[in-house]
């Protein structure tokens, strides 16, 4: 981000100070309001201390802009010794004099009031400070330690006013710190008063036994604010928000393509397996084979020299191995060559932003290629569905920012039925793959459907795996009607063989009489032709009898007629 | 500007056991701060004859001093000596809260 926001002709849009917080900057739209105070306010322990110190510290390492922090409350030695765990060398920038810390003692018991006062002193320690290390930036925590320690509250109210006033015209961007004040009140002294440009609220509550920390920008003047609350932790490297909104979606993508270690999935998928920076969801009842699945593509990335880190939060870590070696996979020799780590913990354990932090720092170390949530259900057991949904929606992020690998399952209960978990995330992620049961004929048998699968062509068929000694074999597609599975679809191929073979028999047996009666036929046309010609002889010997005979007659009455002087010949019976 | 020297009392101890030993933060002469410096000066008359040593710090030409010797309002008397440190702010005007908090007197501490 810029070192300063752009400035609008607008008058109520305020120039922006970054304050280098992870999230803060993206949802005040670039930062505090420069050269005023912001009020941070919240009650004790909710981090003030801290936003306010980062702000000084971020300012000074990654702004150039040297800070003076100005404590009514712990002395420097604490400060130093309190900021070392979180991985700021104050005693450093102290030294760089990139900043500078002031303690300001106001302990009541020690303290006589006696007449008018004014607060000149601390005009001349902040400006002296200032002046001496050059700064742009300061803190002010908490002022109203004042008040606790100085009873004319009409001069204190009168200082504090001029004391912005002050800090406004050496042109310092400020934040003063207040304690929350009953009743729904920014502060218990009413310092928000003072404070007209941007308030910044803090919150720690627990939730189910569960902590979680949350900030709110009350009020920006000018500034299109969120009036969200956004989850915050606080961890090794100082505050972290969670805003959904300030989630970019312009991530790089890929097209190589990793195999899930089950060719037959891969085919599943057009026959090359995953995009390599996918986010694979694989839900499922419980004993459908969610982590051996999943295991299957451990494995093989770590087979192809690639690292995964395994995210375990139901089952410990020494019995998801056993559980694998049983059917043929076996992660421990990965595990040992430090090519796959595991982190096992129990996702009640901490609030959901705290596991969302553990993964995030887990990953920016070890820089796997896979990542593996296994299962991510219980987290619905942490925080809302919305919350679950968020911290997912960032994490898987996340993971493709990083072109990692994300394998995450979850567990359904019932069927087909989607658990509402599935449905706030299914959309998030780019792979859904389900497992289930079905049930026929005394037997469950598992099956697997790819639900989708974004940028690929994928198969739709249902198909039956099985869970062998050598892992998951996924069956052959059953292109008949009905998908069946098990023993059902064995008998049901058996009775279609005998069908068949039935079928065969039966063409047979016709071909037969066919050949039976043409053969019947052609006998007959023999016999027939035989007999024809056996009559057709006959005949041409009777004619040919006849034919003598006549012939013979004729020859007689010729005679007769010769002998009788008949004038017309063949006329043998002349009168 | 006042002096320590000339701020010191009369009747000025060399430093003995007894000696208290005070400091006045003042910013500038402002008519507070000469009042304070007039009121502190008449308190040690007439309740510390002899034994006391006031030094005057006027933390615009000291500024280094406000931080180094943690004084945040003006004007500040502190004393040094004997412990435990006292501070007492304002003008001084109120001469009892003044001796109650010097412990010259005993208050509703």
């Amino acid at each position: 981000m810029g070192a300063r926001a752009p400035i609008s002709c607008d008058d109520d849009v305020l120039e922006r100070c970054p304050t280098g917080i992870k999230g803060l900057d993206e949802v005040t739209e670039g930062g505090l309001p420069r050269d005023r105070p912001t009020l941070v306010a919240g009650h004790a322990g909710c981090g003030k201390t801290l936003l306010a110190m980062e702000f000084l510290v971020r300012g000074a390492r990654q702004y150039g802009e040297p800070g003076v922090f100005v404590s009514f409350e712990e002395n420097q030695k604490d400060l130093f010794k309190n900021f070392r765990s979180l991985g700021f060398d104050l005693r450093d920038l102290v030294a760089r004099k990139l900043l500078a810390i002031d303690w300001v003692r106001v302990e009541r018991s020690e303290i006589q009031e006696t007449g008018e006062y004014d607060l000149e002193g601390l005009f001349i320690r902040i400006g002296a400070a200032v002046d001496r290390i050059g700064a742009k930036r300061i803190v002010l925590d908490t002022i109203e330690s004042l008040f606790a320690g100085l009873t004319n509250e009409g001069i204190i109210r009168a200082e504090l006013r001029r004391l912005l006033r002050f800090l406004k015209e050496k042109g310092l961007t400020a934040i003063v710190t207040g304690e929350s004040g009953p009743g729904g009140r920014f502060t218990r002294q009413g310092i928000e008063e003072f404070v007209s440009d941007c308030v910044i609220l803090l919150d720690h509550r627990v939730d189910s036994q569960l902590s979680t920390r949350r900030l709110r920008i009350a009020k920006y003047r000018g500034s299109a604010h969120g009036t969200n609350e956004y989850p915050f932790l606080i961890q090794r490297s100082g505050i972290d928000l969670i805003p959904i909104t300030a989630i970019g979606i312009g991530t790089r993508t890929t097209t190589e393509r990793v195999t899930t270690g089950i060719p037959r999935l891969d085919t599943m998928f057009n026959g090359q397996g995953v995009y390599a920076d996918n986010s694979v969801l694989i839900t499922g009842t419980a004993g459908t084979g969610k982590t051996t699945l999943v295991c299957h593509a451990v494995d093989a990335a770590c087979r192809a020299g690639r690292k995964a880190t395994y995210f375990a939060f139901e089952e410990s870590v020494p019995q998801i191995l056993r559980n694998l070696r049983s059917v043929g996979i076996d992660l421990t020799p990965w595990q040992e060559s430090g090519l796959l780590q595991f982190h096992a913990s129990r996702p009640d354990l901490w609030g959901l932003e705290m596991h969302l932090l553990t993964i995030e720092a887990e990953v920016e170390k070890f820089e796997p290629a896979v990542v593996v949530l296994d299962p991510i259900t219980n987290f619905a057991n942490v925080g809302d569905i919305i919350e679950v949904r968020q911290m997912l929606t960032r994490l898987v992020d996340f993971l493709k920012e990083r072109g990692v690998l994300t394998l995450m399952t979850s567990l359904t209960h019932g069927g087909d039925e989607l658990e509402a978990t599935n449905v706030a995330i299914s959309s998030l992620v780019d792979t859904f793959v389900m497992l289930g049961w079905v049930r026929s004929e005394g037997e469950r048998n598992r099956r697997l459907n790819i639900v989708k699968s974004r940028g690929m062509a994928h198969s739709n068929q249902t198909r039956e795996f099985r869970i062998t000694s050598a892992g998951i074999q996924i069956q052959d597609v059953y292109t008949g009607a009905g998908g069946l599975t098990g023993a059902a679809r064995e008998a049901q191929e058996a009775r279609e063989r005998a069908a068949a073979a039935r079928l065969a028999q039966d063409v047979e047996r016709r071909r037969a009489l066919v050949l039976t009666r043409k053969e019947a036929f052609e006998a007959r046309v023999r016999s027939m032709h035989a007999e024809f010609e056996a009559e057709q002889a006959a005949m041409l010997q009777q004619i040919a009898q006849d034919e003598e005979a006549r012939a013979s007659a004729t020859v007689e009455s010729q005679a007769l007629a010769k002998l009788r002087h008949a004038d017309r010949e063949g006329n043998g019976d002349a009168d | 500007m006042v002096d320590p020297e000339t701020a010191a009392g009369a009747g000025v101890a060399d430093g003995g056991e007894d000696t208290w030993q005070l400091i006045l933060y003042v910013a500038g002469q402002t008519p507070r701060s000469m009042a304070a410096l007039d009121n502190l000066k008449r308190i040690c008359a007439e309740h510390l004859s002899g034994r006391y040593r006031v030094e005057v710090v006027d933390l615009l030409e000291r500024p280094d001093r406000a931080q180094a010797d943690d004084v945040f309002a003006i004007p500040t008397l502190v004393r040094r000596l004997p412990p435990p440190l006292r501070k007492i702010i304002g003008d001084l005007s109120a001469t009892e809260k003044v001796l109650v908090g010097m412990q010259l007197r005993s208050g509703g501490e």
